[in-house]
């Protein structure tokens, strides 16, 4: 019998239960990611999110969080065409970024 | 060279001013409230953005003030000014040809923001405390051994108008930056969280501590407000905030929270500012003449300013309008 209710996940970051190991795994092996400054100049340039909701900025800012449900799809919008990489202000290797998230969130596997 | 020049403050800014004077010839007297020269830096471990301890700066200017035979007044607070004459807490007067308002900042009482709850939990601290820490050469509830979360919330105190200060602070941004380094550098197992609106490196060489603080010790950098703070059962934090950037909320436990406090416009501004000539801003710091051309000067021909009695300065600007104002009395008084 359904009521039609439901319950609510809590919306919150819980950062007392995320698991951060891919997180840091990520961090350790592209620590130029850590220079990101948030000013979202890749999110301003990129094509796929002149058309989507994708942004770079906030996929890499959730893997940073421990929150990886989801990301594997955005990032499969992405077209590598590496327009960020050039606008990026921190110098940071973005498309390998892109490739590595994916690989670590099991893409490629 | 019998000009009387009184400087109000013997922080670094008065300081300086009293030294550029002595070495143009004039005898300046500095009055300073305290029992001892050098303002806020007495109070500060290592500076931004070099590390270099604050005994470094203050000790060389201590050494020409009695070199150069400054007359130095402790203890005595001034409580009224006139364009001529000044007069202490005690009721004596003294009178002078110019007069240096040097009397600095306040830090901010974070008791005002009761929602991060200073002096109500244990493990919520300021950046002054933390100081005064480091100077101990040790953190409370932190321990080397064992991982430890930290987190420094900037802006408290500034650019928030419940507390009527709208401005920046300026300093506290790359003071939050050098003690997360500080912080992480004496207690390597722990993760540091800095919470910031924006972060405003205005100064050489601060840019590249932030990106040291990133790449080099990995300190993370969360762009929200903290919204409130709650002890837990266990003595820990638990703060909420936005990732404004991910666009949700965030909570998270911690064993210290450090306020980044700001600067407050000093106590004495409000009494000096019944003279005439002597204005304040909104947030309480004097207004100088003009904020690009005479920004040491005052709309009374004989009262200067130098430091952060009219604005958050950093100790170079502090130092630099010390001499800068020396220069304006010196061509005042015709030296
Ligand atoms: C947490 C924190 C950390 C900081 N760290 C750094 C750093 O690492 N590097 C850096 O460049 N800057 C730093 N700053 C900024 C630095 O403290 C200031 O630039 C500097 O103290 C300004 O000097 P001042 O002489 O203008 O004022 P103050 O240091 O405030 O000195 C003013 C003096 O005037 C006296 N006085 C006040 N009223 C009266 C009165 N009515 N009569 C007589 N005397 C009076 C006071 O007792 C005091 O001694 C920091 C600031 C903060 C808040
Ligand atoms: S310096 Fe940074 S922390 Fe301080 S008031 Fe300005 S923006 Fe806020």
């Amino acid at each position: 019998m359904s009521w039609g209710y439901t319950i609510n996940r809590a919306r919150d970051i819980d950062m007392d239960r995320n698991d951060m190991t891919i997180s840091k795994l990520i961090l350790e092996k592209i620590p130029s990611l850590q220079g990101c400054i948030a000013c979202g100049a890749c999110v301003a340039t990129c094509s796929t999110g002149a058309l989507t909701k994708y942004s770079l900025r906030k996929v890499h800012t959730l893997v940073r969080r421990g929150e990886y449900s989801g990301l594997l799809d955005e990032l499969n919008k992405c077209m590598l065409c590496g327009k960020c990489q050039l606008v990026c202000p921190r110098g940071i290797n973005t498309r390998a970024v892109i490739s590595l998230i994916k690989r670590e969130l099991g893409d490629h596997r | 060279m019998n000009k009387e020049v009184i400087i109000i403050g013997g922080g670094v800014a008065g300081m300086q001013c009293a030294i550029s004077l002595a070495e143009m010839g004039v005898k300046p007297t500095i009055i300073e409230k305290s029992d001892k020269l050098g303002g806020k830096l007495n109070d500060w471990y290592k500076l931004f953005p070099t590390f270099t301890s604050a005994s470094e700066v203050l000790n060389p200017l201590k050494d020409m003030i009695n070199e150069l035979g400054v007359d130095v007044k402790l203890s005595s607070e001034v409580t009224k000014l006139e364009p001529k004459s000044v007069t202490l807490a005690d009721g004596t007067t003294m009178s002078a040809d110019a007069i240096v308002i040097c009397s600095g900042f306040e830090v901010f009482d974070a008791r005002l923001k009761e929602e991060y709850g200073y002096k109500i939990y244990d493990n919520v601290i300021t950046s002054v405390d933390l100081e005064r820490m480091f100077c101990e050469g040790s953190v409370q509830n932190l321990d080397k051994n064992s991982p430890s979360r930290i987190a420094i919330l900037h802006c408290v105190g500034s650019r928030d108008e419940k507390v009527c200060q709208t401005h920046c602070s300026r300093v506290c941004c790359v003071a939050g930056v050098k003690q997360a380094i500080e912080l992480k550098e004496l207690y390597p197992k722990s993760e540091i969280f800095n919470f910031y609106m924006d972060i405003r490196m205005f100064g050489c060489g601060y840019e590249e501590l932030y990106k040291e603080a990133q790449i080099k010790h990995n300190i993370h950098f969360v762009r929200g407000r903290i919204s409130e703070a709650a002890q837990t059962i266990d003595s820990k934090i638990q703060i909420k905030s936005e990732d404004t950037l991910i666009g949700r909320p965030l909570k998270m436990t911690v064993d210290l929270l450090v306020l980044m406090v700001g600067m407050s416009a000093g106590k004495s501004n409000n009494s000096f500012a019944t003279t005439d000539g002597i204005n304040l801003n909104t947030s309480g710091f004097i207004s100088p003449k003009n904020i690009f051309t005479e920004c040491v000067s005052s709309d009374v021909d004989s009262i200067f300013y130098a430091g952060t009695v009219t604005a958050p300065k950093n100790i170079g600007e502090s130092i630099t309008e010390g001499v800068a104002a020396a220069h304006k009395v010196a061509k005042f008084i015709k030296l």
